[in-house]
């Protein structure tokens, strides 16, 4: 095919190149400070309440915990040569132009630091390998930058070596809890999560209220009892979704569609008043003792109510700690069904239960959207999904294609392994850091501009609350309605006619 | 941070929400919606009304959704929709809205 040429009228334009290096802007993210968390926030989680008078030789011995714990951070600290691989991959960079926001120099801050005291080169000659005491303002340093990582991952894909940034940035956030400084929103939460079962703080009474509230709007609109069931003992199925689908805009939507999937299924399922948060932000501080409590809660809710599988609802972290992690945090979970993964996401599922026949489809009914669909950073780099290879790419794409006319991918080194963040991850989606979220959003919202430019694209889908509610603040900065973010099982509801389906239209 | 009401200071976090949510008054209210740059009219108040009373029988503020089934009841669906209720508060009917009726902050990823 020959190339289009650019200078005629009616070629695609190019709206932007999400690629593009920007000119250095040193100290341009130097203020950009999340708030710190209080005494009362970080106790529930193990860590002092304040910054230990002691800190520097707690933060120290902690750097040679973590080496010694965790080979692949040593690893990680040791082996960069520098290649420079790493320094556009990413979105921060991209978006704020700050060299601190190279990965390699987001490393730096911490590897500088730990060759100082655990290097011999570091320990006796410091001014030649770049070795730098622990004062202070290193301190503050690590909290400014370490909290300007989303732990993406996207720079740990272009590495060749491996390193994977994310894995550096929840250890020196591990290392700053140890000594009393945290970061407000996500500690808060973790506290939250603890006395309450999410992250949100709604209480069972308040959850039941809630649930009944929207089964009262599936009846409206399909004139069927679509349940929402809540701690019902001797359910099939436990449902472990982010508390964000109990409350929030479009991710509410998303938690209506699981509900229409599992009635046409014909599935006993339920929701867990105990175990009613899939997040689990202990892994974005780096705490493993925390991130296995959350986890516990799932161990504990799936026996009590004697299910015999977990499915989880659409949260991209929480896939991770799923997929990835929960056998090793809250295992074995030799009590459950064998026959089914445990867990299992919910595209699998809904996909199931299309290719099985059981949901009965008319995609006319998004002709309204022409859709693309963003990987979200922790399933597509951090998990896997379904039976096949690159099934948590394929997974979210056939269920759009099969409940949608119109659907575009945005360009390739964009999407799938190179998806960029949506610039709220990894505990940044703060309103004390909007700053830094609409900026990050940027090489995600010139991809999501040229498939508008080229194809018409007017909504895009995703997999997490966290990119859905970090969409509906920053895209009408790039010029899209807060609405244009969907989520997947949303556009699934819209499409899915249940047996019996009374629409209020067809009753004129 | 703090507000001034009639003369008593009321303590704030630093993102604007009262600390002591016993100390919440519809002059209050007026205070922190002035600072937010929120003229308050009546369809402001049905809101924060709205959150208040929701908020005493569950402890937690509603989800969006359940605030705008209820506005639209009370309103109708010329103001009890998604597109008017951020007309009314820009920075989102769930969390500014509860700053000025004076709820914690909804927390999450939201």
């Amino acid at each position: 095919m020959a190339p289009h040429d650019m200078n005629t009228d009616d070629a695609p334009k190019i709206v932007g190149d999400p690629f593009k290096m920007p000119d250095l802007a040193c100290g341009a993210m130097a203020d950009s400070n999340t708030f710190k968390s209080a005494p009362e926030h970080n106790e529930p989680l193990g860590f002092p309440g304040e910054l230990l008078e002691n800190w520097q030789e707690v933060a120290i011995a902690k750097i040679g915990e973590l080496a010694e714990k965790n080979r692949a951070f040593q690893v990680y600290l040791d082996t960069c040569v520098k290649c420079g691989a790493c320094t556009d991959k990413c979105h921060y960079f991209l978006g704020t132009g700050d060299p601190k926001n190279m990965p390699v120099a987001r490393q730096d801050l911490l590897r500088s630091v730990y060759r100082r005291y655990y290097t011999f080169a570091g320990k006796y000659f410091p001014w030649l390998v770049g070795a730098r005491d622990l004062t202070r303002e290193v301190l503050d340093e690590w909290y400014t930058y370490y909290h300007q990582c989303s732990q993406c991952r996207r720079c740990s894909v272009a590495c060749p070596y491996g390193i994977d940034t994310a894995e550096i940035s929840m250890a020196a956030r591990e290392i700053l809890d140890s000594v009393g400084v945290g970061q407000k929103y996500c500690n808060e939460i973790i506290a939250k999560l603890k006395r309450t079962g999410n992250n949100l703080g709604l209480n069972p009474k308040a959850l039941r209220a809630t649930l009944e509230d929207l089964e009262e709007d599936l009846e409206e609109e399909t004139g069927l009892e679509v349940k929402l069931p809540l701690d019902v003992k001797g359910a099939d199925i436990l449902l472990i979704t982010p508390s964000a689908d109990f409350f929030a805009e479009p991710q509410i939507d998303g938690l209506l569609g699981y509900a229409k999937v599992f009635h046409a299924a014909g599935v006993s399922w339920t929701i867990s008043s105990y175990a009613s948060e899939a997040a689990n932000f202990g892994m974005f501080i780096g705490s493993y003792e925390n991130m296995r409590e959350v986890s516990w809660r799932i161990r504990q809710a799936a026996k009590d109510l004697g299910v015999k599988r977990i499915i989880f609802g659409e949260c991209g972290h929480a896939w991770r700690v799923g997929y990835s992690f929960l056998n090793t945090l809250a295992g074995p979970f030799d009590f459950l069904d064998q026959n089914y993964p445990i867990p299992q996401h919910i595209l699998e599922f809904t996909m199931d239960e299309i290719d099985k026949g059981t949901l009965k489809i008319d995609k006319s009914r998004n002709d309204e959207f022409v859709m693309t669909f963003h990987d979200s950073c922790n399933v597509a780099r951090g998990s896997a999904m379904g039976r096949k290879e690159g099934g948590q790419f394929d997974l979210p794409r056939q269920v759009l294609k099969a409940v949608c006319n119109h659907f575009y991918d945005m360009e390739r080194d964009t999407i799938r392994e190179n998806t960029f963040c949506c610039g709220g991850g990894g505990g940044l989606l703060t309103d004390d850091l909007i700053d830094l979220r609409v900026k990050g959003a940027k090489p995600r919202m010139t991809a999501l501009q040229q498939v508008t430019e080229d194809h018409g694209v007017t909504h895009m889908a995703a997999i997490c609350a966290i990119c859905k509610s970090q969409f509906t603040k920053v895209m009408p900065k790039y010029g899209y309605e807060m609405d244009s973010i969907l989520s997947v099982h949303q556009l699934v509801s819209n499409a899915v006619i249940l047996e019996g389906q009374v629409d209020p239209e067809d009753e004129d | 941070m703090e507000y001034e009401v009639n003369g008593t200071t009321i303590e704030a976090d630093e993102e604007g929400y009262i600390t002591n949510l016993g100390e919440w008054t519809n002059d209050l209210a007026g205070v922190i919606a002035t600072a937010e740059e929120i003229d308050m009219t009546e369809e402001h108040w049905a809101v924060v009304n709205f959150l208040r009373e929701y908020y005493e029988e569950y402890q937690i503020a509603p989800a969006v959704r359940v605030l705008i089934k209820s506005i639209k009841k009370s309103l109708g669906k010329e103001v009890g929709n998604n597109k008017y209720m951020y007309e009314l508060f820009p920075y989102g009917p769930a969390k500014q809205a509860c700053k000025i009726a004076g709820l914690p902050k909804p927390t999450g990823c939201i």
